[in-house]
């Protein structure tokens, strides 16, 4: 071969390569064409796991198939959101039609990304107005840039469960409120074991323990974690200051994060019988509102209570308020049945009935206006504690990003240096981690 | 007409039709994905919308402004050579020594050599659990001698040692092969050495040493680019170690604890398959196979210069 010819080959062969891995990048499209009426199979995926939850599950199907008899539903669970995204993004016929995630994080990709469908159109389509339906911090989770790509299905809230015999045990008479009443009584609620181990903590501040991840409890601070323009402003926010300083003189107080650190990983599996909460080794626990079905299912030994969260001292006022999150559910992008699955989102977010019986199976805070004001909701006192908190005008949930969760990794990251003193300038830390979360955002833009 | 082919031509054609099979793997499995790499390093694209081209906005990115790139890469280079040094020294140690043993040699190369059976996930588990800083059995047997037990898995500074350890446990494979070799340097050589005088270390150095620097160096090769894609046992030792729960809405962060476990091949998962960022995921897979490459060519030089030596 003539030597000039050889470049010209490469060039062409790359540029057919690039050709072919750009036609080959192409997930299948799906369409809203179809008619909700005509038989069909949905595939819904969900992460939900245990016995009583995918009862619970199975039975919300049941009734959605009486209503529908045309749509048949195929449902799987303890489907973890990668593989969700594995799934969508490769597409074909096995690729889920109704998808669910358990967190809020990752809505900004989801919607931003194209991945899960625009569901304005299908909400005008069939007369259901969201403003008069969903609450607002709910609707702002689950949407991105004006893009409602899901629908909550369920809410979280946070707030704290308390050994109650320990306070006795201890004279303490109330939850505390503010955030030095909680290191008083996490102090008094501490007995040491030996030199370096515990025999019960109070509050266990370690942001690897359970649900304490950092964003939880900072939700206390009500944080702005960005500017008008979406750039982070963490080193801006007085509010982060506070949060750290807090958090480390909570582990102070208890005898230091080292020694904490080592007793957190004596604890047993969160969602076994293990958990340190029920077994008496954290006194007061930051969680959501399924533990309480957790604790009597389990028949906790010791009498146990709810409370919110207690809140920085200079902001007693918002005392009530608490980190809010749930599961969301949409539609996917591929599925060539889109009218039926938006029949059975539809059915699953915003029917009344369903709702508040799916709520009160699983024992998760209702989604809806209607369905929060609703009778037949559970009456126990420590569950409906958490609606108080939801419906709190100074609770937070996080703000949606283009790259999903990724600012609350890097905040993690951070608070896991924090916590264990490897920070020493605070402020200039923080002003890199915002260039940070900044860098990552604009690399997830096209 | 029926076409006639020269000769030369038809054997030309012959060759290919032999080459055939490796080059239509060639292609699939490598020219393919290394092209697919280079092109997607260039482009945005999040597995969903159409790549747009960026230009060098990826490779900025990574080496610019991921702050993680560095500790992910400084800890590949980190368990290449402690961990590919020591397990080439303990395989071969534990090969010398197990040659020499008379009565019971079949008891301690199954022994050996059942840690390296385990699936590596299990393996892992079993590992962390044996190390475990709270309740671990090794902490508590050193607790009985008086001695406080590091954190192991759980301490930034022990948990890459604790993934070194782990892949001595699983030495097995390493141990058979340079059994194998040590088996093969013929018996009159250490002979003739014994003749003129030389006692084990020189029977060491000047016979057994030069009849398995191949096995060496193929030990050495291997391990490098193994190590380069080192990934299973960090991803399962960090997420055990930190007792974090892993429900259907949270994603594993590789690196625990404080990413000293953090491993170019995890960064790429990271970034190609939970953030989505395939330019970047191409990117840092690109750096790494440059690397791997170069440390390879380096060796097998280094390997052909020792064995013209030798000629």
């Amino acid at each position: 071969m003539p030597r000039w010819r050889m470049p010209t080959c490469a060039s062409a062969a790359l540029a057919a390569a690039g050709l072919l891995l750009s036609g080959c990048a192409n997930p299948s499209v799906g369409s809203a064409n179809d008619d909700p009426t005509a038989p069909v199979t949905l595939k819904f995926w969900h992460g939900w796991s245990t016995p009583g939850e995918v009862k619970a599950v199975n039975d919300s199907i049941a009734r959605f198939e009486k209503l529908h008899p045309n749509i048949d539903v195929k449902a799987t669970g303890n489907v973890s959101d990668e593989t969700i995204n594995q799934a969508l993004r490769a597409g074909g016929d096995k690729a889920p039609d109704v998808v669910s995630s358990f967190t809020t994080n990752n809505v900004g990709q989801y919607c931003d990304s194209g991945m899960w469908a625009d569901l304005d159109p299908f909400m005008k389509k069939t007369g259901l107005d969201k403003h008069k339906t969903f609450p607002k911090t709910l609707l702002d989770y689950t949407s991105y840039r004006g893009n409602q790509c899901a629908l909550p299905l369920l809410a979280d809230a946070y707030g704290m469960y308390y050994n109650k015999d320990a306070y006795k045990k201890a004279g303490i008479e109330r939850p505390p409120r503010t955030m030095s009443e909680f290191e008083k009584v996490s102090k008094k609620l501490t007995i040491r074991s030996g030199k370096n181990s515990y025999k019960q903590v109070g509050y266990l501040p370690n942001f690897r323990f359970y649900q304490n991840s950092p964003d939880r409890l900072f939700a206390q601070w009500g944080p702005t974690y960005f500017d008008p323009e979406g750039n982070s402003q963490l080193a801006d926010e007085p509010a982060t200051y506070d949060f750290f300083k807090t958090t480390r003189q909570l582990a102070s107080a208890q005898g230091g994060f080292r020694d904490l650190e080592r007793f957190r990983l004596t604890f047993g599996d969160e969602m076994s019988s293990q958990n340190a909460f029920l077994t008496g080794k954290v006194t007061m626990h930051l969680d959501g509102e399924w533990r309480g079905l957790m604790l009597d299912e389990a028949k906790a030994k010791f009498d146990w209570g709810v409370a919110p969260l207690p809140v920085p001292d200079d902001q007693a006022e918002t005392y009530g308020r608490g980190f809010i999150t749930g599961t969301v559910a949409g539609i996917a992008h591929s599925s060539k049945h889109q009218n039926a699955a938006w029949e059975l989102v539809r059915f699953l977010t915003a029917d009344t009935k369903q709702v508040v019986n799916f709520a009160n199976a699983i024992h998760n805070v209702p989604s809806t206006f209607a369905a929060l004001k609703s009778p037949d909701l559970d009456a126990d006192p420590t569950f409906r504690a958490f609606f108080d908190i939801l419906e709190n005008k100074h609770s937070k949930a996080l703000p949606p990003s283009v790259n999903g969760g990724a600012y609350v990794v890097s905040l993690g990251d951070f608070a896991y240096a924090v916590e264990s003193g490897r920070v020493g300038d605070l402020r200039g830390r923080l002003k890199k981690l915002d260039e940070q979360i900044d860098a990552d955002t604009l690399q997830s833009k096209s | 007409m029926a076409m006639t082919l020269s000769n030369p031509a038809r054997r030309r054609l012959r060759t290919l039709g032999f080459l055939s099979p490796w080059l239509v793997g060639f292609s699939v499995f490598f020219a393919y994905p290394l092209i697919a790499t280079v092109y997607f390093s260039f482009m945005h694209y999040n597995q969903i919308k159409e790549p747009t081209f960026v230009g060098l906005r990826n490779w900025t990115y990574v080496f610019e402004q991921m702050p993680l790139f560095g500790p992910a890469l400084r800890n590949t280079l980190w368990l290449v050579v402690i961990m590919v040094a020591l397990r080439v020294v303990f395989g071969l140690s534990l090969g010398l020594l197990i040659t020499k043993i008379k009565t019971g040699a079949g008891l301690f190369r199954t022994a050996f050599y059942i840690p390296y059976l385990a699936p590596p996930v299990a393996a892992t588990v079993a590992f962390v659990f044996l190390l475990n800083p709270g309740t671990g059995p090794v902490n508590e047997i050193l607790g009985t001698v008086g001695i406080s037990g590091p954190n192991w898995f759980n301490d930034p500074d022990t948990a890459k040692p604790s993934l070194v350890l782990l892949s001595l446990w699983g030495i097995g494979d390493l141990m058979v092969i340079f059994m194998a070799a040590l088996l093969d340097v013929p018996k009159e050589q250490y002979e003739a050495a014994e003749l003129d005088g030389a006692g084990a270390w020189s029977k060491f150095r000047y016979v057994t040493w030069p009849a398995i620097t191949p096995i060496v160096m193929f030990a050495v090769v291997t391990g490098v680019v193994q190590t380069m894609q080192y990934y299973t046992q960090a991803l399962v030792a960090g997420k055990v170690a930190s007792g974090v729960n892993i429900g259907p809405g949270s994603v594993i962060q590789p690196g625990y604890p404080d990413h000293s476990t953090l491993t170019v091949p995890q960064l790429v998962y990271q970034m190609g398959f939970q953030n989505f960022n395939t330019g970047a995921a191409c990117v840092l897979s690109l750096v790494l196979f440059a690397i791997a490459m170069a440390v390879t060519m380096l060796l097998m030089r280094k390997r052909s210069g020792l064995l013209s030596a030798e000629d």
